[in-house]
């Protein structure tokens, strides 16, 4: 194991999957709560037409990316507000629009672009120096939202109308947390790649909710899962020829196949032996 | 006593389609008035104009001496019950962490709460609750689950409690004891409560006055005169029959 971090590379994947993982189960928290699931896919997939014409136009693909990626989560948000669609609805046609405009200029490319395949399908184990200050910088901006409007976020999670009731400035929170999700997307597309980013900014939260009853608990345990699924895949990948992407979804899934399977035997269980008894009441 | 909200001819209009035109009627502080309509009527967009979250085009509303157009200043002063569908059944959150999201305004943006825990007790106690503060909302029958999201409304203390089809979804046993709990409410707390229902006959029981609507103003009075109106069919583009005798009211659908 301690040969592990030998390696420079390794390290600095390490420390990636540490603030990646962490970002990713934070924000997959609200993305369950908020049943936001289907717009992370969407968010990584148009943000394949930002990188895309990063490389043609030769600015840096991380920041067109980001621009789409963010873009995509707060016009999301606000076209389905203002034109009454659903959510569903408007992320189904950024999704097939991003990716179209991505694949129409990738057609486009004369020679090889090693970033684009990294972007497409992660490249953890080349991590720049640069690529860890960008990912802790997001998790720092994204950890300071997260905790100075936690109560405000996790109301309008519950019941957007009685928050707004309270007057609360629900759109503006709202359109924080999508642009949130958009940026923590972006930085780890870099872990696991376009096509697989959805699994880790669904999976930790996912899991979460079939275990926990509270949200606090909920919470730790989507950072459990998440850090596990990061760690756990890099250094599987390490020991075993399989790209580190493929092998930190397929931890996840991995525990979310084990929660489905424990989750109903645990309630039965509860039910049989409960450890705390309701005191009588109304009812 | 002082009317809380007074309406004058009241529209409202939400993109392009009128909603809610020419609607009438005044709540006494202390009463409970009771909203009636079919479905698609506007009851639950009369309750979000007075909370000011729709803007009113047309006529005057007035909600505890504010004009609509200021209600937002006066909100920590209105409780709203939303319908039911609004939030997800198996929210990770205990009754009271349901409750504590009643506290949350502008004013309480990145600040403390004073006596935040008191508070929610105090609500929680005010529908009966308070020995389940920590179980799990989720865990909660329909009825708990009503009462919980009531002692939401309550928790900041307001004189005008809007509720919005409370009783939804409940089974008998559970929407006689919450509307005997709103009465207690009324009576203890003295607060002015507008309910939105469909059904007649309990909201008729439990109301000083009825307002019947469909997009217009069609009847409001007392509860046995607008059951006995013709205007209520009007409303409902059915015909009723509400007969009276002893004092309780039965009612057949034709």
């Amino acid at each position: 194991m301690s040969d592990i971090l030998a390696y420079s590379f390794m390290q600095r994947a390490l420390l990636a999957a540490l603030l990646v993982g962490t970002l990713c189960s934070t924000i997959s928290f609200f993305v369950i709560l908020k049943r936001l699931s289907f717009l992370g896919a969407g968010i990584s997939h148009t943000a394949l037409g930002g990188i895309a014409l990063g490389l043609v136009i030769g600015v840096d693909p991380v920041l067109t990316g980001t621009i789409f990626a963010v873009g995509t989560a707060m016009s999301t948000g606000y076209i389905s507000r203002i034109g009454r669609i659903s959510e569903d609805t408007v992320i189904g046609i950024f999704y097939a629009s991003g990716m179209a405009f991505g694949i129409a200029l990738i057609s486009t490319f004369k020679g090889y672009y090693p970033e684009l395949f990294a972007l497409l399908f992660g490249n953890i184990l080349s991590v720049s120096i640069r690529d860890l200050l960008l990912m802790g910088l997001s998790l720092g901006l994204i950890l300071i939202f997260v905790l100075l409007f936690f109560r405000e976020l996790l109301a309008i999670c519950f019941d957007e109308e009685m928050a707004e009731a309270g007057g609360l400035p629900v759109n503006l929170l709202y359109m924080g947390l999508l642009a949130a999700m958009g940026l923590t997307v972006m930085v780890s597309i870099q872990l696991v790649g376009v096509v697989l980013v959805a699994a880790l900014i669904v999976i930790p939260g996912a899991a979460a909710y079939r275990l926990s009853k509270n949200y606090r608990i909920m919470l730790v345990l989507s950072l459990a899962v998440g850090l596990t699924g990061s760690f756990g895949g890099l250094i599987f990948s390490y020991y075993y020829p399989v790209p580190p992407g493929a092998t930190i979804v397929l931890v996840l899934a991995l525990i979310f196949a084990v929660v489905m399977v424990l989750k109903p035997l645990h309630e039965r269980l509860r039910q049989r032996f409960p450890l705390i008894k309701r005191s009588g009441g109304a009812r | 006593m002082e009317d809380l909200i007074r309406a004058e001819n009241l529209g409202v209009t939400l993109g392009g389609k009128v909603v809610l035109e020419e609607i009438t009627f005044s709540a006494r502080a202390g009463d409970l008035t009771g909203i009636i309509g079919p479905n698609g009527a506007g009851k639950t967009t009369l309750l979000r104009a007075v909370l000011g979250l729709v803007p009113v085009q047309k006529g005057e509303l007035t909600v505890i001496g504010v004009p609509s157009s200021r209600v937002k200043e006066i909100r920590p002063r209105i409780g709203y019950m939303p319908q039911r569908q609004s939030f997800e059944q198996r929210f990770p959150l205990s009754s009271a962490d349901v409750v504590a999201t009643g506290l949350l305004s502008p004013g309480t943006l990145l600040r403390r709460i004073d006596n935040k825990e008191k508070k929610i007790q105090t609500a929680l106690k005010s529908v009966g609750m308070a020995h389940l503060s920590s179980w799990p909302f989720q865990d909660l029958s329909g009825g708990e689950q009503q009462r919980v999201l009531l002692a939401r409304s309550l928790v900041r203390s307001p004189a005008l409690l809007l509720l919005d089809e409370p009783n939804a979804g409940l089974d008998f046993p559970a929407q006689q004891s919450f509307m005997e709990l709103l009465q207690k409410l009324k009576e203890k707390e003295g607060l002015t409560i507008i309910l939105v229902s469909h059904d007649l006959i309990s909201i008729a029981a439990a109301s000083d006055q009825l307002v019947c609507i469909n997009r217009t103003m069609h009847i409001h009075g007392q509860p046995a005169d607008v059951l006995r109106s013709p205007h209520l069919d009007e409303a409902y583009r059915c015909q009723f029959d509400f007969l009276s005798s002893t004092g309780d009211k039965e009612r057949s659908w034709h």
